[in-house]
């Protein structure tokens, strides 16, 4: 066990090298001279010198890469050009309101659509079976805009049932004041898709062997559905769940935007609009690094779930 | 078992591939619903490109936010005259940044790039209003937008721009997934591993992030750029799968056969696998242009997309997120509800294409 996860820390690093070398080759290379950039909001010449000379511009190319690796290694990516914050403080203030909205959302959200799941494979090719299904194909295809801007208009704006946007600074009044229309948003948009395909999964186990056996032993319904064949329908329901987990934390920025979460989501589009590139680089770095360890974990889990995986 | 006799029937052709999905298809009654939804949209965004509808979509002809005409009874236009007072709210920085604008107030420190084009455009608006003041409209079909535009015209014209952008970049996509997928299933060995390396680096980036990162440096807006960030970073999926089709069919007898008798490399990937799998780039294409078409609508709609005299869905929803609190809502209805139909059209085709083309499946 301990050897397997040694062996895939170790193969991650050619990745890694990867993804430094692409944000570089579209930073540096593609990006060009930041004093262009820097132009338009930095008045300090000095200031822009300053920068070109941290960045080795007038270096040759490896000399940058170094750089750039060597920031990656000490994760110490300097300063926003537009703030002027630390980025490793912006990322550290800015990541626990993400979570704040986005743990809670993945939570209930996986919840509902595998118990919805369930019970919708459980009366398969019924009229209630086909209805959730047209309902949720017709959900689907509604944009996410259209929905953040509905809700936030009709829930928050004309029936003041939450606030319209915004932030506090206490724990409590952040989840269940603030975060909860997002979350709500969050639950719309996104049981519809897992509804549909965890039915799929489930709908795979439901035919088994295993199943019949059960049900010819005199287990009861509740007991197949949530103990036997939930088990093994969980197997591709981690590897989606752990899959999204990454891109969760960017997909959220539209929610972020719209209610002013000051989370990483935003901080993103608050970058890429002011061409903030110091800081579009490390949240590039770091997410991608967090979606490596997230691959690590779902193999790990598809051990514990099913003892039938050999890690290797 | 190789006793059994086939009664030969000679001169007779079996229907191919294509023949036979086809007539899955045509069967298939949601399937053709579906296409013709889509082919009905794809007609649309022809007749728009080549100037036959909605070539003055950009002319003021309404009130400012003239209701729909069946609507009108409900609500009185918002003041014939341009420059209404709602435009003066609406123009008001405070009002928007009540909704849903929370960069404004940040965005002031930054300089605007965008404020001369801007500029250039509210311009020429003004200029060409006085003309057409006396014969303003007080009610269109869909209802008309702060500037008294027509939304039918705009929804078709951003109807164009969207599955145009979908449809390009979804080609871009699937041509390079489709050759880096063929070059490594089909060489195997270190080819294999260094594009798996680069699929891995590509993965391991949320699509999403990596859009806006391209989006930050290019800073040029344009219907090429998004085409061609799209396109470059939306290959993965249909990589992985076509490089499974060729690790599959390279050992199968018919390749191995055109070996024997000297085809060339390119030859077998080419003209002997690639139609024994272009079912798998078929789906990917659709799959593609409906994900495309949604991340167009998301790019445009924060302002990376396109530039602002291109009128697209993710535009259109940008400015009726201002409109709403004006109660003004057909603009986000329309493009909303014309977005939902062909995104509802295109999947359910996508699905009965799968059906078709692989029967196995189900």
């Amino acid at each position: 066990m301990m050897a397997y996860i040694v062996r895939r820390v170790w193969q991650m690093i050619p990745t890694l090298l990867g993804v430094i070398l692409l944000v570089f080759v579209i930073f540096n290379m593609v990006g060009g001279d930041p004093a262009y950039v820097l132009a338009g909001k930095i008045s300090n010449q000095e200031q822009i010198d300053n920068i070109r000379k941290q960045l080795g511009v007038d270096q040759p190319f490896y000399v940058q890469l170094g750089i750039f690796v060597k920031q990656v290694v000490t994760g110490d990516f300097g300063a926003s050009w537009s703030t002027n914050e630390r980025i490793s403080s912006i990322l550290g203030t800015r990541l626990g309101p993400s979570l704040m909205v986005l743990v809670p959302l993945l939570i209930i959200e996986t919840l509902l659509a595998i118990a919805f799941a369930l019970a919708v494979a459980y009366v398969r090719g019924s009229l209630t079976d086909r209805a959730v299904m047209i309902v949720c194909t017709a959900g689907m295809s509604v944009s996410i805009l259209v929905y953040i801007i509905v809700f936030q208009y009709w829930l928050a704006y004309k029936l003041g049932w939450f606030p319209v946007q915004g932030w506090g600074n206490n724990f409590f009044e952040n989840l269940f004041v603030y975060a909860s229309l997002p979350i709500l948003i969050g639950l719309v948009v996104s049981i519809a898709p897992n509804l549909r395909l965890y039915r799929t999964f489930i709908l795979d186990e439901i035919n088994q062997d295993y199943v019949r056996t059960a049900r010819a032993k005199g287990l009861s319904d509740n007991r197949i559905m949530w103990t036997h064949v939930l088990r093994n329908a969980s197997i591709p329901i981690i590897t989606h769940v752990m899959a999204g987990l990454p891109g969760l934390l960017i997909g959220a920025f539209l929610i972020e935007r719209f209610f002013s979460i000051p989370g990483i989501g935003r901080e993103v589009i608050l970058a890429v609009e002011r061409s903030d590139f110091p800081v579009v680089k490390a949240i590039t770095i770091y997410v991608a690094v967090a979606t490596m360890i997230v691959n690590l974990l779902a193999d790990l889990m598809y051990k514990a779930v099913d003892p039938r995986v050999q890690l290797k | 078992m190789s006793a059994i006799t086939m009664p030969v029937r000679e001169h007779e052709v079996s229907p191919g591939l294509w023949a036979l999905a086809w007539r899955r298809l045509r069967a298939d009654k949601v399937g053709m619903v579906s296409l013709a939804a889509a082919a009905f949209f794809f007609l649309m965004m022809v007749a728009s490109a080549a100037g036959l509808i909605a070539k003055d979509w950009a002319k003021e002809i309404g009130a400012n936010y003239a209701p729909p005409t069946w609507f009108k009874d409900d609500v009185a236009p918002a003041g014939a005259a341009p420059g209404a007072p709602e435009v003066k709210a609406q123009d008001d920085p405070g009002v928007a940044a009540a909704h849903g604008g929370d960069t404004k107030a940040e965005e002031s420190s930054v300089v605007d790039p965008l404020a001369d084009v801007l500029k250039e455009v509210r311009s020429e608006a003004a200029k060409a209003a006085p003309t057409e003041t006396a014969a303003r409209l007080d009610t269109l079909p869909l209802g008309a937008d702060k500037w008294g535009r027509d939304v039918l015209k705009k929804v078709i014209k951003g109807s164009e721009t969207s599955i145009f952008v979908g449809l390009a970049s979804a080609v871009v996509a699937v041509f390079l997934g489709t050759l880096l997928g063929a070059v490594a299933g089909f060489y195997g060995k270190w080819v294999d591993d260094f594009l798996n390396w680069f699929y891995n680096i590509f993965t391991s980036i949320p699509y999403l992030l990596l859009i806006l990162a391209i989006a930050a440096v290019l800073n040029k807006k344009g219907m090429m750029t998004i085409i061609l960030i799209l396109g470059l970073t939306g290959w993965t999926g249909t990589f992985r799968l076509i490089r499974g089709e060729y690790l599959k069919h390279k050992q199968r007898e018919y390749v191995r056969a055109a070996d024997a008798i000297g085809a060339s490399n390119t030859r077998r990937m080419f003209v002997h696998i690639f139609p024994n799998v272009s079912h798998v780039v078929l789906v990917q294409l659709s799959i593609l242009v409906v994900a495309f078409i949604k991340s167009e609508v998301i790019l445009s709609f924060l302002g990376f997309g396109v530039p602002v005299d291109v009128v697209s869905w993710g535009s259109m929803l940008n400015e009726a997120q201002s409109e709403m609190i004006l109660g003004k809502w057909w603009q986000l209805a329309a493009a909303g509800t014309t977005m939902a139909i062909l995104v509802t059209a295109f999947s359910l085709f996508t699905d009965a294409l799968r059906d078709a083309l692989d029967p196995k499946l189900k």
